[in-house]
C-alpha cells in the first residue's frame, strides 16, 4: 500500500510537471493554431539558464527562478517573430517543419555552448521531507514522505493553472486570446492587435516553460544536459492532445493523468516499455476520442 | 556603287541567316514538343541515368583507388539514405501527411532483415539442396541472402506500415505528425527489449524478452536488446547492391506517380473533401502511398544493417526520422530528384567537412528554417511568380512567330 502511495505521490509529481508545459503548449495551440515543438527545447534553455545563476553566480535560486523565466521569455518573444510570424499563412507542414528545426536549432546551440555532458541540476529548496506515515511490516520500516521539492511542484503547478484561468478569463487580453483563438480574421476586424496577442501567449508559454524546466530538472527526473527536454516536451505534447489541445483544464488533466500512468506503468507493467506504454495510451484515446478528453469537437467547413 | 553592293551582301547574308534558323528552327520546335509531351518521362529517365552514372564513377573511382576508405564505406549509407528520402518523399510530399516516424520502420526492417539473414547462414549448410541450387547456378549465396532479407524486410515493414496506417491515417495534420512519432518511439523501444539468439547448428531462432532466458550452448546472440544488432559479420551488403534498391526504389516510386493511383494520392493531398466528393476512397489512397513507402524504409534499413557488424538502436531514433525529413524537404516536397540528390549531398558534406562537425547538425537545422521562411516569404513567391511569367510571354512570344513562320 505504501509502495503504491509512494509512486502515486511521484507520478502526480511528474504529472504537475507535464501539466505546466502542456499549459504552453496548449495556449499556443490554441491561439496561433500551430505545433510549437520547440517548446521542449525551450524547457531545457530555462533549466540552463537558471543553473548558469545558481551555479556561475551563485545567486539565491529565486533569483535563478526569475532569471530564467525572464530570459526564457525573451527567447519564446524572439522565436515567435524570427521563425513563426512570416508563416503565418504558410500551410501547417511548413509551420510544423520550421518548428522541429527550431528544436534542433535550441538543442544544438545548447550543445556548444553548455557542452553535451550532463550536469547536476542545485536544489533549490532545502528542508526535510515530511513523513505523512509509517509502518513496520516484518522488521522492515516504511515510510510515506512527501519531499519539499514535491510541494513546491504540486503547489505551483496549482497556482499557475488558477492563475492563468484568471487571465484567459477576467482580463483584456485573456478575452483578446481567447477572440483569436475562436476567428484570427474576426478578431482582426474587432480592433484586437492579432500579432500582440500570439506574442503574449508564446511569452506566457515560455515563461511558463521555464518553470517547467526547473522543476523538472530539480525533482531530478532528467539530468541537465541539451536533450533535457526533448522528451518531456513530447510527453507533455501527448497530455495536452490527451486532455484536449486548446483546452486548459484538458492540459492540466491530461498531464497528471500522463504522469500517473506513466508511473505506474513503470511500477507495475514494465519499466523498459513505458515509454511504450504512454505513447500507447496517446493513440488508444485519439482514436476513440480523436479531440481529446475536454477538447471541443471541430465541425469541418468546405 | 560600293554602296550598292554593300546592300546586295547584307541581302545575301540576312538570306543565309534565315535559311539557316529555318533548317535549325524545326528541330528545335520538335524537341521542344517532345520535352512538352514527355516532360514526366524525361526527368524520370535523367534520375535513372544520373544514379547509373554516379554509380560507374564511384565504380572507377574505387578501380583507380582515387577514394578514400571512408568514403568507400559511405557508399552503402548514402544508398539506404535515398531510398529513405524518397520513400518518405512519397508520404510527405506526394501524400501529404507528414510522418516523424520513418525510422521506426527502418529499424523494423533492420531487425526482421537480419533476423534473416543469420538465419538463413546457419539453416542452410553447405550440403543443403537450397545452398547447392544457388552454388550451381553460380550465383553468391551471400546474394541470395541479401535479397532475400531485403525481401523479409520490406514485407514485415510493409504489414507494420498497414497496422499503423489503420489508426494513423484517419486522423489529420498535427495529430498524424505526432501520433506517428509516437509509433516510431514505440517500435524503437519495444525492439530495445528485444533478446534474438540462433543456433548455430539447426539454425532455429530463439525471440525473448529477457536476455538470461536464452541457453549459451550452440546459440549466438546477434540481437541484443539495448545494445543492438551485434555480430551481423561477415558484411553481405554491397555497392551494387545498393544501387540496385535505388534503381528498385525509384522504379515503383516514379511509376506510381505517374500512374493513376498517383494522380488519385495527389488529389487527395491538394483538397480531401473535393477528392472524397469525385468517389475517391482516400483512406485506401493514403494507405497504398503509406505503405509502399514504410516497406521501402523497411528495405533500406536491412540494407543498411547489413552493412555494419554493429547497429546501436540510437541509430533509429527520431532523430534520423528529422534528417531524412531535412533530406526530403531540402531536395523539394513532391520532387523525386531532388531528393536522391539532397541525401547524397547531405551524406557527403559531413564527411568532406570533418572539422567542422560540432556545427554539422546547426548548419543543418538552419538552413531547414530558412529554407522554409524562404519558400513561404510572399516575397520570393511574387519573385518567382514574375520570373515565371516573364519566362512565358518570351516562350509565347517565340512560339507566336515560330507559327507565323511556319
Amino acid at each position: 500500500m505504501i509502495t503504491f502511495l509512494t509512486y502515486l505521490i511521484n507520478g502526480l509529481n511528474i504529472g504537475s510537471v507535464y501539466a505546466v508545459i502542456a499549459l504552453g503548449y496548449t495556449m499556443v495551440y490554441g491561439v496561433a493554431k500551430m505545433l510549437n515543438f520547440a517548446h521542449g527545447d525551450v524547457i531545457m534553455v530555462g533549466a540552463f539558464l537558471a543553473y548558469c545563476v545558481c551555479a556561475y553566480l551563485g545567486l539565491h535560486p529565486i533569483i535563478a527562478v526569475l532569471g530564467a523565466v525572464i530570459g526564457c521569455t525573451i527567447l519564446g518573444i524572439l522565436i515567435e517573430r524570427l521563425a513563426y510570424k512570416p508563416l503565418r499563412q504558410a500551410t501547417s507542414l511548413a509551420v510544423l517543419i520550421t518548428a522541429i528545426g527550431m528544436s534542433y536549432f535550441l538543442q544544438n546551440m545548447a550543445q556548444l555552448i553548455w557542452g553535451s555532458d550532463t550536469k547536476s541540476f542545485p536544489s533549490i529548496i532545502q528542508g526535510d521531507a515530511i513523513v505523512l506515515f509509517k509502518t513496520v511490516q516484518d522488521g522492515v520500516t516504511k515510510t510515506l514522505t512527501l519531499s519539499p521539492i514535491n510541494i513546491l511542484t504540486m503547489a505551483s503547478c496549482f497556482i499557475i493553472m488558477i492563475a492563468l484561468t484568471l487571465f484567459i478569463n477576467k482580463t483584456k487580453m485573456g478575452k483578446a486570446m481567447r477572440c483569436v483563438s475562436e476567428d484570427k480574421g474576426a478578431a482582426e476586424l474587432m480592433g484586437i492587435n492579432v500579432n500582440l496577442t500570439i506574442s503574449v501567449t508564446f511569452a506566457i508559454g515560455s515563461a511558463l516553460a521555464a518553470v517547467a524546466g526547473i522543476l523538472l530538472c530539480a525533482s531530478n527526473y532528467a539530468p541537465l544536459s541539451p536533450t533535457t527536454g526533448s522528451l518531456p516536451g513530447i510527453k507533455a505534447f501527448t497530455a495536452a492532445v490527451f486532455g484536449g489541445i486548446g483546452s486548459i483544464p484538458g492540459a492540466m488533466l491530461g498531464g497528471i493523468l500522463l504522469g500517473l500512468i506513466e508511473n505506474l506503468g513503470k511500477a507495475y507493467v514494465s519499466s523498459e516499455l513505458a515509454d511504450a506504454f504512454v505513447f500507447g495510451i496517446l493513440i488508444v484515446v485519439l482514436l476513440v476520442k480523436p479531440t481529446g478528453l475536454l477538447g471541443k469537437k471541430i465541425h469541418e467547413k468546405v | 556603287m560600293n554602296q550598292k553592293h554593300k546592300m546586295t551582301i547584307t541581302h545575301l547574308f540576312t538570306h543565309a541567316l534565315e535559311i539557316c534558323e529555318s533548317f535549325l528552327r524545326q528541330p528545335r520546335i520538335m524537341a521542344e514538343k517532345i520535352y512538352q509531351k514527355h516532360k514526366m518521362t524525361i526527368t524520370h529517365l535523367f534520375t535513372y541515368a544520373l544514379v547509373i552514372c554516379a554509380y560507374f564513377a564511384c565504380q572507377s573511382m574505387i578501380k583507380a583507388e582515387k577514394m578514400t576508405l571512408s568514403l568507400e564505406g559511405q557508399l552503402v549509407p548514402i544508398c539506404a539514405y535515398i531510398v529513405l528520402a524518397v520513400s518518405l518523399n512519397l508520404t510527405v510530399g506526394i501524400s501529404g501527411e507528414l510522418s516523424l516516424g520513418h525510422a521506426g520502420f527502418m529499424y523494423v526492417g533492420a531487425i526482421t532483415g537480419v533476423i534473416a539473414s543469420m538465419w538463413m547462414r546457419y539453416a542452410f549448410t553447405e550440403e543443403s539442396a537450397f545452398f547447392l541450387f544457388f552454388e550451381n547456378m553460380n550465383i553468391d549465396f551471400a546474394l541470395v541472402r541479401m535479397l532475400i532479407s531485403l525481401i523479409v524486410a520490406g514485407v514485415f515493414a510493409g504489414i507494420v506500415g498497414f497496422i499503423i496506417g489503420i489508426p494513423v491515417l484517419r486522423l489529420r495534420g498535427d495529430y498524424l505528425a505526432i501520433v506517428t512519432l509516437a509509433f516510431g518511439e514505440i517500435i524503437r523501444n519495444i525492439m530495445t527489449c528485444l533478446y534474438v539468439a540462433v543456433n548455430k547448428k539447426t539454425g532455429a531462432l530463439n525471440f525473448t524478452f529477457n536476455n538470461s532466458d536464452i541457453p549459451s550452448k550452440d546459440f549466438k546472440l546477434f540481437i541484443k536488446g539495448p545494445t543492438g544488432i551485434t555480430g551481423n559479420s561477415p558484411k553481405i551488403a554491397t555497392f551494387v547492391i545498393g544501387i540496385g534498391l535505388v534503381l528498385f526504389t525509384l522504379l515503383i516510386v516514379q511509376n506510381l506517380i505517374n500512374s493513376r493511383t498517383g494522380r488519385a494520392i495527389k488529389a487527395c493531398r491538394d483538397n480531401r473533401i473535393a477528392a472524397e466528393s469525385m468517389g475517391l476512397n482516400v483512406t485506401k489512397y493514403k494507405m497504398i502511398a503509406f505503405v509502399t513507402s514504410a516497406c521501402l524504409a523497411g528495405m533500406a534499413g536491412a540494407l543498411y544493417a547489413a552493412n555494419f557488424s554493429s547497429v546501436v538502436p540510437s541509430k533509429f531514433s527520431i532523430d534520423t526520422s528529422i534528417l531524412i525529413l531535412v533530406f526530403v524537404v531540402l531536395g523539394g516536397l513532391g520532387n523525386i530528384l531532388g531528393s536522391v540528390i539532397s541525401a547524397t549531398v547531405l551524406t557527403l558534406l559531413p564527411e568532406l567537412l570533418r572539422e567542422f562537425d560540432d556545427y554539422r547538425m546547426l548548419v543543418y537545422v538552419v538552413v531547414l528554417i530558412l529554407t522554409m521562411l524562404i519558400t513561404n516569404s510572399p516575397i520570393v513567391k511574387s519573385l518567382i511568380g514574375a520570373i515565371k511569367e516573364g519566362a512565358k510571354k518570351l516562350f509565347a512570344r517565340k512560339n507566336t512567330e515560330n507559327g507565323a513562320n511556319s
